[in-house]
């Protein structure tokens, strides 16, 4: 799985660390990152529940091939 | 598709405080978007649909500039105050983005959780002092507002010494009753401000507003009439909002005793239950934005020029989100709701938010399991429709 997030368009609303903790979290400044080591989902169902709960879209999931 | 009934008014005031106003029925049904009208006659969209508002509060096609000559006003007080500066929630980007950039970092998850033993010593003291004067108590007075009230004066670095103030004129910049004195009460705020502003600049203390004073003021990011209103927004809605879903939260769960029940056998239930009472309250009913392009969605045309307007409330019991909506059910996945807005706009504060009513719900009835309302039900005031949703009074003894 790959994980993309647009920081520009992140507002550090915090959703997707809420909904997904051991994959997502907050940097310093408030912004979405992911957390070392848990780039690729590690297979968290709840991933695309927090792309969905971000309130501007700054999530993109997509499954990677190969 | 004829149209055979008047548009509903809105705003309306809520019969039972926890639910919509049967008024707007109408309004929860097949069409995610209806005409209303407004206090001064004039139409706008209302929004009712679940995926509609979401795409739609995501729209930089619909604007929060409250300036922008057009935008609806859901209130005669609210609509002589336009010419106002308001910050974050009043504003697009890039000067919203600006201004949130400011203040994010001190309203993460993470901090939330820093905060919590902080909150928790807040909630403690408050308890501790409405008990030793009680029963009865006012849990209003005694407890959902000094709470918030407390924890965001702490955070921001503004002194609670003032709250008698700050909450009076808070009151009267969110209910009136007239323009002037919400204009009154905006005057008195900024006035306020710029004199705490001008002392934390000569004397710096620790909280969020020393900082944005040492780092934004200094550096020209924010000139002093930008700060204050920036102060402003976070402290009225840092106090109000809260101390809202504390009372009505506080009331709905006494209502709802199988419910309140499950939540003190099993705390674990909290984070689902708050999400839950947020998505039936839905306290901040009727977010409001201006067309300033043409949008076309749900099969409708929103023209520009045209005011839009979300009913929290009747979008958080949109039934095909939310099976059998009108019922509190803590199993349910309330996630997705949008009593917190959703866009740039979604509340600043929403993980401090959490974090305080998780605490002061628990703490409250795990304090006082006989914790009971000491009126009938119906007998006690609460906030009419146009304004946030809440209690005026909760009379409760144990």
């Amino acid at each position: 799985m790959h994980i993309d997030i647009d920081k520009d368009v992140c507002i550090g609303a915090g959703q997707c660390a809420l909904t997904a903790p051991d994959v997502f979290t907050q940097d310093d400044d408030g912004y979405s990152a992911l957390l070392p080591g848990r780039e690729d989902g590690s297979g968290s169902p709840l991933v695309r529940e927090a792309a969905r709960a971000c309130p501007v879209s700054a999530i993109t999931v997509s499954e990677t091939v190969g | 598709m004829t149209e055979t009934t008047a548009p509903v008014a809105f705003p309306q005031s809520r019969t039972c405080p926890y639910q919509p106003p049967a008024a707007y029925d109408p309004l929860r049904g097949e069409r995610p978007l209806t005409r209303i009208t407004l206090f001064d006659g004039r139409e706008a969209w209302l929004v009712s649909g679940h995926a509609t508002a979401r795409a739609l509060l995501a729209d930089p096609r619909l604007s929060s500039n409250r300036s922008r000559p057009g935008f609806p006003a859901p209130t005669r007080r609210f609509a002589g105050i336009t010419n106002r500066r308001t910050a974050l929630l009043g504003v697009d980007d890039p000067e919203h983005r600006t201004q949130r950039r400011m203040v994010v970092g001190d309203f993460t998850l993470k901090r939330a959780v820093e905060l919590r033993p902080q909150i928790q010593q807040i909630v403690d003291e408050r308890l501790d002092a409405m008990i030793a004067q009680g029963p009865p108590a006012d849990l209003v007075t005694t407890f959902a507002l000094p709470v918030p009230s407390m924890v965001i004066c702490a955070l921001l670095g503004v002194p609670y010494a003032d709250h008698d103030f700050f909450e009076t004129q808070s009151r009267r910049l969110l209910r009136g009753p007239e323009t002037a004195d919400v204009e009154d009460a905006r005057d008195r705020l900024e006035a306020y401000f710029g004199e705490l502003i001008d002392h934390k600049q000569q004397d710096p203390g620790t909280g969020l507003l020393d900082d944005l004073v040492h780092r934004q003021l200094r550096d020209g990011a924010l000139d002093r009439d930008g700060l204050t209103a920036l102060a402003l927004i976070l402290l009225v809605a840092g106090h109000e909002t809260t101390a809202n879903m504390i009372s009505l939260g506080t009331y709905t769960l006494l209502q709802h005793p199988e419910r309140l029940a499950e939540l003190r056998a099993d705390p674990g239930l909290l984070p689902a239950a708050v999400e839950e009472l947020m998505r039936m309250l839905s306290i901040a009913d009727g977010l409001l934005r201006l067309a300033v392009e043409d949008i076309e969605v749900a099969g409708t045309t929103i023209r520009k020029g045209d005011g839009v307007v979300f009913a929290t409330s009747v979008i958080n019991r949109d039934e095909t989100v939310y099976p059998d909506p009108d019922t509190l059910d803590w199993s349910r996945p309330a996630r997705h709701h949008v009593a917190f807005g959703f866009g740039i706009h979604q509340c600043l504060g929403q993980n401090l938010a959490r974090a305080e009513l998780e605490i002061a719900l628990h703490t409250l009835f795990d304090r006082l399991p006989t914790l009971r309302l000491a009126a009938p039900a119906e007998e006690i005031p609460f906030k009419p429709g146009d304004t946030i949703q809440g209690m005026l009074e909760l009379p409760v003894t144990w």
